[in-house]
């Protein structure tokens, strides 16, 4: 099987570049709160988790202090730990590969790795999402960053629109069952009502506190996100990707006899 | 000056995050309320941010050009366009909406 004949490959190649695109707002967005171009650089290449990234602008943005922005952007990784969790369990790296794997976890990593049936395809699909996402999410965040700097005020461009049309994308995915759209109705509610009370950036982490007591007390299992940031196909990812593998096969599978590789 | 010590450390306690992950034991993953709280904090997260990002301005809630932006991204979303359109959709309804006036 050739390279960009594995699924997870092709997967994860047009999650980098629908992400890797994406990292041009986040550029723009970070210069405009007033980070410096090398403060925006080194959140994307060593912070490395677009969520976090767009947490620790608002907060600036918003004129939250540096703690505040460190603190939304720490909690909402949290979620990269979990993933961490379960790609040790299902790829087992050894030694250096375990810290160059934890860098590159992120939803996009995870979710094309553990959508694949196969440990070939799952390794393959981490590291294709993984190094892709990585090298397209620097060069277009130090894009927007220059960009960003030229067009003079971001709002006149809808920069902070684009910003609020993220979050709501990232969000949506999440929201396919009743007790996730509630948690994220409570999140909603709490925030509104605590952002004339309490200094900026705090309120997300009173909604996070409150989603998380929730969740402690929660019967049913809440999804963990699993699902995409950017969904590759316009289907919901997470459902269907099964009947996208299981169509790929044929294909993969006649070249292989054909070559007589397998 | 300040900023760059949380840049620094937000970026060290994102890769402290991921990487405990990879060092705890596989076990502890099948704890289905850890895995439930980490479900319910994530949407919460994100939730709280798409908030603070329509109508957060420092202490005051206000109703400007960003709620035509989410708007906009949720009808995109309904008619499932893809990630890029959505965030392209709510940058051109809130730049619109400015020229026109509003916010």
């Amino acid at each position: 099987m050739t390279f960009l004949q594995s699924p997870a490959v092709r997967v994860g190649l047009s999650i980098s570049v629908a992400t890797g695109l994406y990292a041009i707002s986040f550029g723009a967005l970070a210069v405009a709160s007033g980070l410096t171009f090398w403060q925006t650089m080194v959140l994307s290449l060593l912070l490395f988790s677009g969520g976090s990234q767009f947490a620790f602008v608002g907060v600036i943005a918003g004129g939250g202090t540096g703690f505040a922005a460190m603190s939304a952007a720490t909690l909402l990784g949290i979620r990269n730990g979990v993933y961490g969790i379960q790609l040790n369990a299902l790829l087992e790296p050894r030694r250096w590969r375990k810290l160059v794997m934890a860098h590159l976890t992120i939803d996009e990593s995870t979710a094309t790795a553990t959508g694949q049936t196969d440990a070939g395809e799952q390794r393959r699909g981490f590291w294709t999402a993984g190094v892709g996402v990585f090298l397209l999410w620097n060069i277009f965040t130090a894009l927007g960053a220059v960009i960003g700097d030229a067009v003079g005020d971001p709002k006149q461009w809808g920069l902070d629109g684009a910003a609020v049309a993220a979050f709501l994308g990232l969000l949506w995915p999440r929201l396919k069952a009743f007790q996730p759209a509630a948690i994220a109705v409570v999140s909603a509610l709490v925030t509104v009502l605590t952002i004339p009370v309490l200094p900026p950036g705090l309120p997300i982490l009173a909604a996070g506190l409150v989603a998380g007591v929730i969740g402690w007390f929660q019967r049913e299992r809440i999804p963990e996100g699993m699902a995409p940031d950017i969904e590759p196909y316009p289907e919901p990812y997470s459902e269907h990707d099964g009947e996208h593998f299981k169509a790929a096969t044929p294909d993969g599978g006649s070249t292989h006899k054909g070559r007589g590789t397998q | 000056m300040n900023l760059w010590i949380w840049v620094l450390v937000a970026c060290l306690l994102s890769f402290a995050t991921k990487l405990l992950g990879y060092l705890v034991p596989a076990k502890l993953m099948k704890n289905r309320r850890m895995s439930s709280v980490a479900g319910a904090l994530t949407i919460g997260l994100l939730a709280a941010l798409t908030v603070v990002n329509t109508v957060a301005s420092a202490q005051t809630v206000v109703f400007d050009a960003r709620l035509g932006a989410l708007a906009a991204a949720a009808v995109a979303l309904v008619l499932r366009a893809p990630f890029l359109v959505v965030v392209i959709v709510g940058a051109v309804a809130a730049a619109l909406l400015r020229q026109a006036g509003w916010g």
